[in-house]
């Protein structure tokens, strides 16, 4: 047995605790329940507890394990990021526009995670349909970072990294779509996976921009996110990206050594836009990984400047398009006593969306518009050819591409809110394994001015294995995951 | 300013989407500063580049085209504004 309590216990500590018979997943799901009650107000990291529902579903699940029927996750407490719809709860995406609406559906990866015993304590705040760095785009309010409340815990998946790294819960579900899991992971000194581009299904799952969304989840151990990503990988007929390959065993895959691990290290990641401490804790954690026997190498990234702006053209272009669904007619906001059908529509989506949402809708129709559609739109998908040809080649040398994840640490709240281009360029080094589809992870390195650092880790397509590996094997040299914010540690 | 007042009004009109006249300055001035920044693609070379379809480059799969949902519409439009006798209301079009 542990002497950590159990707030403290990472996924995988619970899940040995629960099947020793230390504690019930009834007294974890309310010892939970009850420090969210207590501590949320100051962080606002849950847009909604669904208390009642989660303790039914502990009770099921000690009673599934009493009998003998104890799924991978059985009596696990999660938080689900409020992008995935879970059936008979509401489900926001951080806007107004769906700030009524009752999901009549489970998400896939709801399901799954429903079916193997997880227990949903709640939904947790975000940028506004996921548009966003920072999380103050939410409807629902900024989320303050645990470690600076005067800061911002990043974004999109914000109340999911705030939520993790407050102890709330061991482990919430993200998106990521340029960022927006690793990023908010870096930002709060959490773990945070983005899976290969279409290991995870996405449906259910509210969509921003369909060619680099993607699901994946923030926790406190590379080892917990092994073991929730066996249950949400897989194919999925219900999304038709979604791909048939198959789900190897990835918590019996972290076993391992970093010796003769090519570890690629990319010469832009350190030039003139990265903190100089951040940098210096990224470079702290390569040696690390080089004394263990890892080999670093270094590997050109050409294209990589072109990402953001490539980036700023696709994915506003699919929201504009996925977006045009709302339309105040069969669910979300509607406006009141509208002249007419246009005046319903253009009132209803205006009104409805906040102003970043606004902003990449009228870029992305721009961008597809009569006139500009090849200037834009079509050049862009050519340049990101461009920026997935440099990360193939880069990988015919290389294990894993290493570098920071996030160009600074924590920022203030209200600091970057005026200027959409930088805080755009706050996922310079994140947007490249969307746009080509690779899977990617950020792992705690260090602290810069007191704040944490994260250590990005890519792979090639389908090799969440080795990525998991190197970053678990990473973290039994280091400790820097097991740092609790001083008011909730 | 790379946009003009009247181009974002007439964006808005196409996307479907109300942008109050208070609010007009600062979104022709944002998007501008978006637009010049992603016209820095027009330097790339990408002669003879193929655009990405898809990022693994796999192609879109077909199923049978067989009912796989059961009938749930009055769940789904307790979602919705106004419903009458299972229609979806809106302002009169036709008059």
């Amino acid at each position: 047995m542990t002497d950590k309590a159990l707030y403290q216990q990472s996924m995988t500590e619970l899940a040995g605790g629960l099947a020793a018979g230390d504690f019930s997943a009834e007294e974890l799901t309310r010892t939970l329940l009850e420090r969210i009650e207590s501590m949320d107000s100051d962080l606002n990291t849950i847009v909604t507890l669904t208390a009642d529902r989660a303790l039914d579903a502990a009770r099921d699940a000690d009673a599934a394990r009493g009998a003998g029927d104890a799924g991978a996750l059985n009596g696990l407490p999660l938080l689900h990021k409020d992008i995935f719809c879970a059936r008979d709860v509401r489900t926001t995406c951080g806007s107004r526009m769906l700030e009524n609406f009752v999901s009549p559906y489970d998400a896939t990866i709801v399901e799954r995670i429903n079916r193997a015993g997880g227990v949903m304590l709640g939904k947790t705040n975000m940028d506004e349909f996921a548009m966003g760095s920072s999380n103050e785009t939410s409807y629902f309010g900024d989320v303050k970072n645990p470690w600076d409340l005067a800061r911002s815990p990043g974004g999109s998946s914000g109340g999911s990294s705030a939520a993790v790294a407050a102890r709330f819960a061991p482990v919430a579900t993200g998106t990521d779509t340029g960022g927006s899991i690793r990023q908010p992971a870096a930002l709060t000194g959490t773990v945070g996976l983005k899976p290969t581009y279409g290991r995870v299904s996405r449906y259910g799952m509210i969509a921003f921009a369909s060619s680099l969304d993607q699901a994946g989840m923030i926790c406190r151990s590379v080892a917990d996110a092994a073991l929730m990503l066996g249950v949400m990988a897989g194919y999925d007929e219900r999304d038709s990206t979604c791909i048939d390959h198959p789900v190897p065993d990835y918590v019996a895959g972290l076993d391992g050594s970093l010796k003769g691990v090519r570890v690629g290290i990319v010469k832009q990641h350190f030039d003139d836009g990265l903190d100089a401490e951040t940098g210096e804790q990224v470079r702290e954690a390569l040696k690390v990984m080089e004394a263990q026997g890892a080999e670093l190498r270094e590997v050109d990234l050409p294209n990589l400047d072109l990402s953001v702006p490539t980036y700023y053209v696709v994915a506003p272009a699919e929201c504009s398009s996925n977006l045009s669904r709302f339309d105040g007619v069969r669910f979300g906001h509607r406006a009141d006593n509208p002249e007419d059908l246009l005046d319903l529509y253009c009132r209803s989506r205006g009104e409805g969306f906040g102003a970043e949402v606004r902003r990449r809708i009228l870029t992305g129709t721009y961008v597809l518009s009569a006139g500009y559609y090849d200037a834009y739109y079509l050049k862009a998908q050519q340049v990101r050819q461009l920026i997935a040809d440099d990360f193939r080649k880069a990988f015919a040398d290389v294990d894993v591409i290493a570098g920071p994840t996030a160009p600074t640490p924590a920022f203030r709240l209200g600091e970057k809110t005026d200027d959409p281009v930088t805080m755009y360029l706050n996922d310079i080094y994140t947007i490249g394994a969307n746009l080509a589809g690779l899977p990617g992870m950020s792992v705690p390195c260090g602290f810069a001015g007191g704040l944490p650092v994260g250590l990005h880790l890519v792979a090639p397509h389908f090799a969440e294995e080795s990525l998991l590996r190197t970053g678990h094997q990473y973290q039994q040299l280091t400790d820097w995951h097991d740092r609790a914010p001083e008011a909730y540690a | 300013m790379s946009l003009e007042k009247e181009q974002v009004q007439h964006i808005a009109m196409l996307a479907r989407l109300k942008v109050a006249d208070d609010d007009l300055p600062e979104t022709v001035e944002k998007l501008s500063k978006i637009v010049d920044f992603v016209d820095q693609l027009s330097q790339a070379d990408t002669k003879d580049v193929v655009p990405m379809a898809h990022p693994l480059n796999q192609s879109q799969r077909l199923r049978a085209d067989a009912v796989t949902e059961t009938n749930e519409r009055d769940r789904y439009q307790d979602n919705a504004a106004q419903v009458r006798d299972g229609l979806y209301l809106v302002p009169k079009v036709i008059e």
